[in-house]
This record gives structure tokens, C-alpha cells and sequence, in this order.
């Protein structure tokens, strides 16, 4: 056995377990030391596969190496290293274990060779995500944890009924392109797309997000959606089906965020509207295409976990999560308003940062197939992302109006992990062939040319100004907006209760019938036999009797006689 | 949710009668605004000078990115805002769950 033969995943998920059982100072070393060496082994196994265990006729390929799983697992460890330092004051241990095993499965997501072994990282991940959720302790936790289990739980059983008759059909376990035109084929694609909050389940993300904790909520956002994301690269690209799902989550995306009041659920909108972006890129399915969700994946998990990072310090420093309590915090956090400034630019596409260089290439997918309508949704979209998360986000959390708050910045490794992401996210805006060289196939686009950066300065400089023109429009309140889930958790329920209480009610109503039946019966037998003349209170013979319980007798004997 | 966390919740004032601070103060608010709209009218001027490469026909026009941006987000704040008033509930709407 080979270094190679050591699924990197392990390295997060056992060193998970090590966590309670040592001391805090060890704790922190482990805490930011397992994903170092996870990345370090990650970047150390060639192309290629390990870890093969054959299981009954199959193999199980736990490292499948190649570019596009070795991009996936170098940012969810680097994702994990900066959560991890962000986290180091999280008393509650039983979370960090939790996040690390999640973190774990989701590099085992994307170091799986085969279908089954796909699916064995896929449910650890959805326990283990439950878990990051169920440890939060707010009094709703426990109902939301399990709202978000029910959703995977689905999920999680029509990706195995797809993966088994998948097999059946082909024989095969490998975990390589497909399209989705037989029984199984579709189920998978449907599993996968629950995972990537795509509708009609696109409610669990906003729903269960923003209740997990300060330091629970930035490691969520980063791992489910974005190893559904591979998935669907890597078994789904071209599906064009993908293009109409992720045009949809697109616009879900930021129309919610438009009307959410909670700081932390207009940024879990916005998941949606980012993967979404990139659904739609797999969709289109060329090898621009693919480069560019691989890219934007890869941009996404930084500055969507620093946005919530600058979320979580102003939860962590206030205890406040509505916009309507918050305001004016940019004048005592001015590193948390920077931090979130970068990444609000970042998600929003501004050129010299991150999202600049990725998002664009999607778009340019699009144009080169031609895709008219698609390109024009998509630069709609772009002036929508700032105005949904670009402007609205740090506005009504830094500035708008001043809530009284004086609430100083969060601690060092707070700050710390913010300013490393934010450092990321304008690092690899300005040198893209950092990350370019990292992409599935040889790049062959240049982000930075004069028409290109003036018109994205157009674009978002005049979806601000459509932002403080409509300000008015905006004013925040005390609401929540109904998603689909309000179907399984309104609607059905409450039709299950009637249902139930008019089946109750008649069941009483025929019982009650019934009762009343059987007393008048019986008050008319006894009635009737009142007097000594009644058949039932007459007085018999003894004799008869005995006759007629030899004749029963007698026919007893008749009948085994015939019988045998 | 998570008061245990917050050791320091900050020093919590009432901002009243104390100087507000520079950058909300009404004179650099109304400096921040003409600045802006110099800026737009920077840009929306900078397609004279840039030559577009347009993928269809219309975003080669001049202007289009401006206009397109503007327009495309009203509409889209309109549309949440009339979804709004089918979707919205109070915030408690879950709560006896």
C-alpha cells in the first residue's frame, strides 16, 4: 500500500474523532493542521486510481486523481482550513467533529471512482451535515435538523434506487458521464439535483442554513451544493434539461433574497442563485462551460464562506440576524464591513475579484453556442447577484440605518480567516491563471479586456443605482416568504389532519350507529322474551338436549366416515 | 441563539446627541450622491470611446449595459415586490409547528 491508496477524505474524517479526545491547544493544532495534510496528500497522489477494494463483483475506487476531483478537494480543504480557523473558538466540540466529517466525505465525494462508493460518502455527508445542524442550539434546531434530513433522506434513496438500476442496466459501477434517458440514469440526476437545492426542493438550503450556528452556517454552504455540483459535472455534462433548472434557481435566487429580512437567509438564497448559475453552465455543456463551473465552483466557496464569515461575526458580536435590527456597524467592525464589501464583490462579479473571472466564462459559453436568451437571462442575473447579495447584503447589515449597536470586530482568528479569504478572493481576480491552470481542460479566454470591463462596470454600477432609486421599495420587514415547502409543511399537514379528524369523525358517527343499533336489537330480544312463552327463556328438556347432542354427534361420525 | 458565544456583545450607546459619523452625515451623503452620478455618466459616456465586441446585435449599442442593468433590476425589485404580497407571511408564520 501506497501513500496514493489513502483516500484524503479519511485524513478529515478520522482526525474528526481525535478532536474531543484531546486537549484545546492540540485541538487548535489539529483543527488547522487536518486539512493541510489533507491538501498536502491531495496534491501528492498522481493521476490515476487507488484505493480500489473489490466488493462482492464490483470494485470500490475510493481516489480516483484527475484534475477536475484534484480542484474540488484542494478548495474544500482550503474551505476547511479557513472554517477551521475561523472556528477555533467553538466551544461546542461535538460541531467541530461534525464539520469535519462532513468536510471529509465531501473530498470522498469527489475523490469517488464508482457509483457505490459515491454513495457511501454522499450519506455520510448528509449525517453528517444533520449533525452540524442538530448542534446549533436553538430551540428549533432539532425541527429544522430533521426537516433537512427528510429532504436528503429522499434524496439519498432515489440516488441508490438510480445507482442500483443504473447497474442493472449496464453492468457497470464506474462513475463516468451519462445522460439522463433510462430509469436509473434519471433517478440519479434527481438525487443529485436535490443536493444542489434545485426545485422543487430548492427550500431545505434557506430553510436549515441560517440556523445553524455562527460557525456552522459558512462550512454548510460550502460542501453540499458544491459536491452536487461535481457530481453533475462529472456525470451530466450537456444534459440540456440542466440549462432550464439553473436559469430557474438563477432567478429563485434573487427574487427570495429580495424580500428576506434574515442576513444569513438572503445569503442562502443567493447559494441557490450562485449554483444555479452553475447548473446552468453544466448544461450547456462545452468544454468552456465546463472550465467555467469548475472555475466558479472554486470562487463561489471562498467568497460565499466569507460573506457568511462577516455574517457570523456580526451574529457572533450582536446576537442579531434581522436586517431590521441591524445598521451602522461599519463604524466599530470596519474589518468585518471590508471583509464583507470584498466578498459582496466578489459574489457580484467586479472586476480584480474572483467571481470576475469565473462567472464571465459561463457566460461566454453561452454566447458561443449562441444561446441567445440564455446569455441575456444570465447578464440579467449578474445585475441582479449585486443587487440581491452585492449591495443589499452589506447595505442593510453595515449601513442603512444606525441600529445603536457599537459592537467592536470579532476575535483575532475571526478576522484572521476573513481577511485570508478576502486576500483569495481579490488574488485570484487578479491573477486568474492561478486557478485557470487548475481548470479540466486548457483555457483559451482572457477576462481582462477593455469592452469586458467596462460593460460589467455598466452593468453593476447602474444595478446599484436601480438599487438606491428603489430603496423605498425595499424597506424591510418582519416577514418570511412562502416556499415551496410550505406544501409538506402546511398544506399536507394540515389536509392530513382533516383528512384524519373526517375519517375520526365518521368512524364515531358509524360506532355510535352501530350502539345504538345493537341496544335496540337486544331491547327487542329481551322484549320478546319477556315472558316464559319466549324461545330463548322457555324451559327444555333435559332429553332433548342430549338428543340433539347425539345427532350432532351422529353427523360427526357420518362426516369422517365419507371423508376418508 | 447564540448568547453563550457572545462574551462581548460591545458597547452598546445611543448614537443621539453624540457627532454622527463623518461618512452618514447629510453633507457627504449628498457628496457621495453627485459623485455616483458622475461616475454613471463617466461610463455610459465611456462607450464612445470603447469598442464593442458584441455576441448579438444589441449589446453593441451604445448605452446597452447601462440601461440594460437599470432596467432589468427595477423590474426584478417590482417583481419580488408583487410576489411579495402573495408570498409574505410574519415571521412567527412556522412557529406553533
Amino acid at each position: 500500500m501506497t501513500m496514493s491508496d489513502f483516500p484524503p477524505g479519511l485524513i478529515l474524517i478520522l482526525g474528526a474523532f481525535l478532536l474531543p479526545l484531546v486537549a484545546q491547544s492540540v485541538r487548535s493544532i489539529l483543527i488547522l493542521g487536518l486539512p493541510l495534510l489533507a491538501l498536502g496528500l491531495i496534491w501528492s497522489v498522481p493521476d490515476g486510481s487507488f484505493a480500489v477494494l473489490p466488493l462482492l463483483d464490483y470494485q470500490l475506487i475510493f481516489v480516483r486523481s484527475d484534475t477536475l476531483s484534484r480542484l474540488f478537494a484542494t478548495v474544500f480543504s482550503i474551505m476547511t482550513f479557513a472554517g477551521g480557523l475561523y472556528a477555533l473558538r467553538q466551544k461546542r466540540v461535538l460541531e467541530l467533529v461534525a464539520v469535519y466529517v462532513y468536510a471529509g466525505s465531501a473530498v470522498g465525494v469527489v475523490y469517488a471512482g464508482d457509483l457505490i462508493s459515491l454513495f457511501i460518502f454522499w450519506e455520510l455527508m448528509a449525517l453528517a451535515s444533520t449533525l452540524v445542524l442538530l448542534s446549533a442550539d436553538g430551540s428549533s434546531s432539532y425541527k429544522v435538523s430533521m426537516r433537512y434530513f427528510i429532504v436528503h433522506a429522499l434524496g439519498g434513496v432515489l440516488l441508490m434506487v438510480g445507482i442500483l438500476a443504473h447497474i442493472h442496466d449496464t453492468g457497470s459501477t464506474a462513475f463516468t458521464a451519462m445522460s439522463p434517458n433510462s430509469f436509473g440514469t434519471i433517478l440519479i440526476l434527481a438525487g443529485f439535483l436535490i443536493n444542489a437545492a434545485a426545485p422543487p426542493f430548492s427550500a431545505w438550503l434557506s430553510d436549515a442554513y441560517p440556523e445553524a450556528s455562527y460557525t456552522g452556517t459558512v462550512f454548510l454552504s460550502a460542501f453540499t451544493t458544491k459536491a452536487a455540483v461535481y457530481a453533475l459535472l462529472r456525470g451530466f455534462p450537456g444534459a440540456e434539461i440542466l440549462i432550464f433548472f439553473g436559469v430557474f434557481m438563477i432567478f429563485y435566487g434573487i427574487i427570495y433574497a429580495l424580500l428576506e429580512n434574515d442576513m444569513r437567509r438572503i445569503l442562502a438564497y443567493s447559494i441557490v442563485n450562485q449554483v444555479g448559475f452553475m447548473v446552468t453552465g453544466i448544461g450547456i455543456g462545452t468544454q468552456m462551460a465546463q472550465n467555467g463551473v469548475a472555475a466558479h465552483a472554486f470562487a463561489h466557496i471562498i467568497y460565499k464562506a466569507l460573506l457568511l464569515m462577516s455574517a457570523g461575526s456580526v451574529l457572533y458580536m450582536t446576537g442579531k440576524r434581522k436586517c431590521t435590527d441591524l445598521g451602522g456597524l461599519f463604524q466599530s467592525m470596519p474589518i468585518t464591513t471590508a471583509c464583507g464589501i470584498i466578498g459582496a464583490l466578489s459574489i457580484s462579479a467586479f472586476p480584480f475579484t474572483s467571481g470576475f473571472i469565473s462567472k464571465s466564462m459561463i457566460s461566454q459559453s453561452a454566447a458561443d453556442e449562441s444561446l441567445m436568451i440564455i446569455w441575456f437571462m444570465l447578464l440579467a442575473a449578474s445585475a441582479g447577484v449585486f443587487l440581491h447579495a452585492g449591495i443589499k447584503f452589506p447595505w442593510f447589515v453595515f449601513f442603512q440605518k444606525d441600529s445603536g449597536m457599537r459592537p467592536s470586530d470579532p476575535p483575532w482568528n475571526m478576522q484572521l480567516a476573513m481577511i485570508l479569504f478576502s486576500a483569495l478572493c481579490i488574488g485570484l481576480g487578479i491573477w486568474p491563471e492561478f486557478l485557470y491552470n487548475l481548470l479540466p481542460y486548457p483555457v483559451a479566454y482572457e477576462p481582462y479586456t477593455v469592452p469586458h470591463v467596462v460593460n460589467m462596470l455598466q452593468l453593476l454600477m447602474f444595478s446599484g443605482f436601480a438599487f438606491f432609486l428603489m430603496l423605498p421599495l425595499m424597506r424591510r420587514t418582519l416577514t418570511i416568504s412562502l416556499d415551496f415547502d410550505w406544501l409538506y409543511r402546511r398544506v399536507l399537514p394540515n389536509a392530513l389532519q382533516k383528512m384524519f379528524s373526517q375519517i375520526w369523525a365518521t368512524d364515531h358517527k358509524l360506532r355510535q350507529g352501530f350502539i345504538v343499533r345493537l341496544d335496540q336489537v337486544l331491547a327487542f330480544i329481551s322484549r320478546q322474551n319477556e315472558g316464559a312463552s319466549g324461545l330463548l327463556s322457555r324451559t327444555y328438556h333435559v332429553g332433548s338436549m342430549v338428543m340433539w347432542v347425539s345427532v350432532i354427534l351422529a353427523t360427526y361420525l357420518f362426516l369422517s366416515f365419507v371423508t376418508h | 441563539m447564540i448568547k453563550d458565544d457572545s462574551e462581548k456583545v460591545g458597547r452598546d450607546s445611543m448614537s443621539g446627541d453624540e457627532e454622527k459619523h463623518w461618512l452618514v452625515r447629510p453633507a457627504t451623503v449628498r457628496w457621495l450622491w453627485r459623485g455616483g452620478l458622475l461616475m454613471l455618466l463617466c461610463l455610459v459616456l465611456a462607450d464612445f470611446f470603447v469598442h464593442p465586441h458584441p455576441y448579438f446585435k444589441i449589446d453593441g449599442t451604445f448605452g446597452f449595459f447601462s440601461w440594460y442593468g437599470l432596467v432589468v433590476c427595477a423590474a426584478m425589485v417590482i417583481f419580488a415586490k408583487g410576489l411579495g404580497v402573495f408570498l409574505k407571511r410574519k415571521d412567527t408564520y412556522y412557529d406553533d409547528e
